[in-house]
């Protein structure tokens, strides 16, 4: 029986090898990742026990960690709660960190991070207190309070740009809530008001900014119809193209109307600036099917259509539908059909228009610095894509100054200044009112700030609403308080 | 090679007091570790404890150095060790959980180690030689049989945490299950010791495997069915499984038939699979074991899996971890509590050590003479082996989680009584097998079948 009882041992040792690899596998292996999960109580309760970084905009802080007596020993507060939530996110012991930079860049703030390594050893044999990284925000607390305020109680969401950089100066969402409610440490409160804002039919966690329900951008989108026309080389702002009161569609009996009764010019012709001055879908519709789907969608993708984008939250890619017939085409190149967008996007196709043509990625960091204030990491400008030429920017330029000088956007006229835009009034389903939208930049000779306003549901003005009506004033708020005037 | 007799015999008790000495000394520099980081001062009471501590373990040697002085010398040291390093984690857990000692379950663990160490030295003091038990296969059986299903009888059984395999009576709860499995390994090595000629010879020769006769199924049959029927009506996967490794190793053994393996496993996986279409329960294990993360379910296993990566590699220290996170962290979950402050080199260790309890007992099995001595060693070792992979294998995710409970580290009194007396029969048996032969003859009852067997080894 002595054979058996020795491969029996042979069956043992096998045993207990697959435990060792088991072990070793989640243990060291899988360890990071495990520890990483949101659902992670003891990284959670070890983030507390260290001071969590702050966020801070223009050196004031927006969320910051302070000493408590309780069993953790800090509490997240957020001194301008529902001015920056949709910026700051949450930081919760129930529920993690989330909704913005808290979640996004949690391990910095955390001290987690491994861009962190030498600073924490140096701290280990210092016997310095470990502190997680702050965060310096690119946020213009100007603008952010504007942009708030013009907003107001409408539903909808801002984004400005430093078209240069690509820095983001204002990012605001209503509805909005306070995080304190979330970072609180009365389980019981946290658990209800969390339940209440996810019930809520407004959604107030969305950042409809960035992500969320994307949006149709209705006639904003006429901008990159327009930069496809130019860059095709077969039209300059001059063309003259047909602008009917209605465009009859090819291979369907549907047609496309003008928003407002009536041709674009005379003998049904206009010009590719009028047209888009005066918003004119017939002009646009025929023009986006003279370009072709291929080229359209390509254009859209130079502007950053379809990007992963995080900055650092993730941003939901915005989408030209991969498939598009005549009168698909036609309109989608008047920004409705499967056209989704950002406002963040839209904000971006301004921002490449203002900068010669060149996409910057966006970012909302600025600075990562330690707690004694020395710069850890400092984000750099970087560009994205060269969407259109510089040529073909200035003549965009000229036309979108045209809009808010004689156009549709003229509410966005800011004295002194001239300013470049485009206003949309995107149809969204039947029975609600369109979402307003415009977007642009000024000053247009020397661009320090592009803008992308959207009101959902036309605002407070419902159905009477137009883009020029309810967002230009919006976006003409946020670009004054950039500018300083 | 492993005939005692080939070299000169030694009883090794001397290594046994070193290595005793030092077990107890790394369980008491684990308690005082858990006092300095816990509260930053030495345990109150560490003097008495350690006292108390040598006190029982010297015991136990000087018991062996007079009743069973060829006993191997590593085993006790072995379940002392791990014993020891089992109550300061759950001593630890106390604390953590805000039990004071009095009312803590480590006070009672400790208590059940006593009445264990007890018993167990009831068992090496009254059987002088493990043959004696052959006398007592079917009353084994009938026993073991009786335990078995003794949390099904209405009144006295018991359902904790969704398996029937408690009984109680007035304040006390027992599992039998871990009594059974030594009962059963006397029982099957008796009757295999007995049967093993017909299993293992006549058969048909299939493909290069020599299959047993329709006949002789019977035996296997039974312990399958018997298997089965405790995974489905006291809804125990782990005894179930051990139950059934436990026999179809032990008839390997007695056989040296690979065919029974074969056999063995294709019934096990197809009553296993039968098992998971028909019980809900088992579904959720499997689904549990597949995706411990996914949302909708217990989140027994990603807590553990979570505690051991906390650990990493190093471990966060004894004290300073928060094992107290995981469900059943000082029983069913007690290897991840020690993963997380011991981290995984601790953890080696500690499977380390079970690979030499086992191993020991596997060498006490090929150096016994007898036949009888041979199943029982290597079935009782083997079993041990199988729980610690059934219960490490659950949490680090090998095969689904079942509700065993670790030999001598986790909470509970019945497991705690089981595996000592477990060690108590290996330590006998080894002390046979070590000792030299003349001392053997004339020794208690000299059984005739014991020097065929010596003949037949060979």
């Amino acid at each position: 029986m002595n054979a058996p009882i020795r491969r029996l041992s042979t069956v043992v040792a096998l045993l207990f090898t697959a435990l060792l690899l088991s072990s070793t596998y989640i243990s060291f292996v899988q360890a990071k990742s495990l520890q990483d999960r949101p659902e992670n109580r003891r990284t959670l309760l070890a983030n507390y026990a260290r001071e969590r970084g702050q966020i801070l905009v223009g050196g004031k802080p927006i969320a910051k960690s302070t000493a408590t007596k309780d069993e953790l020993k800090w509490l997240r507060t957020y001194p301008q709660g529902d001015l920056y939530s949709h910026i700051t996110g949450y930081y919760s012991f129930t529920y993690g960190a989330g909704g913005g930079v808290e979640g996004a860049e949690n391990a910095l703030l955390a001290g987690s991070s491994d861009k962190l390594f030498y600073r924490r050893v140096s701290d280990i044999l210092t016997g310095k207190e470990q502190t997680g990284a702050s965060l310096e925000l690119t946020i213009n607390a100007k603008a952010q309070a504007a942009a708030d305020k013009a907003l107001g109680n409408q539903r909808g969401a801002v984004v400005a740009l430093d078209p240069t950089t690509g820095e983001i100066l204002a990012l605001v969402s209503h509805p909005a809530y306070d995080p304190s409610v979330l970072s609180s440490h009365d389980t019981d409160k946290v658990v209800a008001a969390w339940k209440q804002l996810n019930a809520a039919s407004t959604q107030p966690m969305v950042d409809r900014a960035i992500a969320g329900n994307l949006y149709p951008p209705g006639s904003t989108f006429k901008i990159v119809t327009a930069a496809a026309a130019l860059e095709s080389g077969k039209f300059t702002e001059e063309s003259q193209i047909p602008g009917p009161a209605v465009l009859d569609l090819p291979q369907t009996t549907a047609d496309l109307p003008n928003d407002f009764q009536g041709n674009c010019g005379p003998n049904n012709k206009t010009s590719l600036t009028h047209a888009l001055e005066i918003s004119c879908n017939t002009a646009f519709g025929w023009l986006g099917m003279q370009v072709g789907a291929d080229a359209f969608r390509a254009q859209a993708a130079k502007f950053g259509m379809g990007d992963r984008l995080s900055v650092p939250m993730t941003v939901t890619p915005s989408s030209v539908p991969a498939e598009l017939n005549m009168p698909q085409l036609a309109q989608s190149a008047i920004g409705q059909y499967d056209v989704r967008v950002t406002p963040l996007q839209i904000a971006m196709i301004s921002a490449a228009i203002a900068n010669n043509g060149i996409v910057m990625r966006p970012h909302l960091v600025k600075k990562v610095t330690s707690s004694d204030l020395e710069v850890i990491d400092e984000t750099q400008p970087e560009q994205l894509s060269q969407a259109v030429s510089a040529d073909t920017a200035a003549a965009l330029t000229r036309m979108m100054e045209a809009v808010v000088k004689s156009g549709t956007g003229r509410a966005a006229q800011i004295s002194g200044i001239d300013v470049a835009g485009k206003t949309g009034t995107a149809q969204h389903a039947a029975g609600s009112a369109p979402h307003a939208w415009f977007t642009g930049f000024a000053p247009s000779s020397d661009p320090k700030v592009a803008v992308a306003v959207v009101v959902e549901d036309g605002g407070n003005a419902g159905n009477e609403a137009a883009g020029g009506r309810v967002a230009a004033p919006i976006a003409k708020a946020v670009m004054e308080a950039v500018l300083g005037k | 090679m492993t005939t005692v007799s080939s070299f000169a015999p030694r009883t090794r008790r001397n290594v046994e007091l070193v290595l005793l000495l030092l077990a107890v000394g790394i369980v008491v520099l684990a308690y005082v570790n858990v006092g300095l980081s816990v509260s930053g001062a030495f345990p109150p009471g560490l003097v008495t404890h350690t006292a108390g501590l040598l006190v029982i373990s010297l015991a136990f040697h000087l018991l062996l150095r007079w009743k069973a002085a060829y006993a191997d010398p590593l085993l006790l040291p072995i379940v002392t060790l791990l014993n020891g390093l089992g109550l300061v984690m759950i001593h630890r857990l106390d604390i953590a959980n805000g039990r004071d000692v009095g009312s803590g379950l480590a006070l009672k663990q400790l208590t059940w180690s006593a009445l264990a160490v007890a018993i167990a030295a009831v068992v090496l003091w009254f059987l002088r030689d493990h043959r004696m038990l052959r006398r007592y296969t079917f009353t084994a059986a009938v026993v073991g049989f009786g335990l078995l299903i003794l949390p099904l009888v209405p009144g006295i059984g018991r359902t904790v945490n969704g398996s029937r395999i408690w009984i109680g009576l007035g304040p006390f709860t027992f599992q039998p299950g871990e009594v059974a499995k030594i009962v059963l390994a006397v029982f099957f090595a008796g009757y295999l010791v007995q049967t093993r000629d017909a299993l293992s010879l006549a058969g048909r020769k299939v493909l290069g495997f020599t299959f047993p006769r329709g006949r002789d199924l019977g035996p296997i049959i039974v312990a399958w069915v018997l298997s089965l029927m405790v995974l489905v009506f006291e809804k125990d996967l782990g005894s179930s499984l051990l139950l059934f490794g436990l026999f179809v190793s032990m008839l390997y053994v007695a056989t040296e038939r690979t065919s029974w393996i074969a056999i063995g496993m294709t019934l096990f996986c197809g009553g296993a699979y039968l098992a998971y279409l028909v019980f809900g329960h088992v579904q959720q294990r499997v689904h549990l074991w597949l995706d411990p993360f996914a949302p909708g379910q217990s989140d027994q296993v990603a807590k553990g899996l979570m505690g051991m990566a906390a650990g990493g590699l190093l471990g966060t220290g004894l004290g300073r971890g928060r094992p107290d996170l995981t469900y059943f962290a000082e029983s069913d979950f007690i290897i991840p509590s020690f993963g997380e402050e011991l981290g995984l080199i601790g953890l080696f260790a500690l499977l380390v050590l079970y690979v030499l309890l086992v191993e020991r007992g596997l060498r006490t099995a090929l150096g016994v003479r007898d036949g009888f001595g041979k199943l029982l060693a290597a079935g009782l070792a083997f079993s041990v082996a199988l729980q610690c992979f059934v219960v490490v294998g659950g949490v680090t995710r090998v095969i689904p989680l079942t509700g065993l409970t670790m030999p001598f580290l986790s909470y509970g009194g019945s497991s705690l009584l089981a595996n000592w007396s477990l060690v108590a029969l290996l330590l006998r048996i080894s002390d046979v097998a070590r000792r030299p032969v003349e001392e053997v003859q004339a020794g208690p009852t000299p059984s005739g079948e014991a020097k065929t067997e010596v003949v037949a080894i060979r």
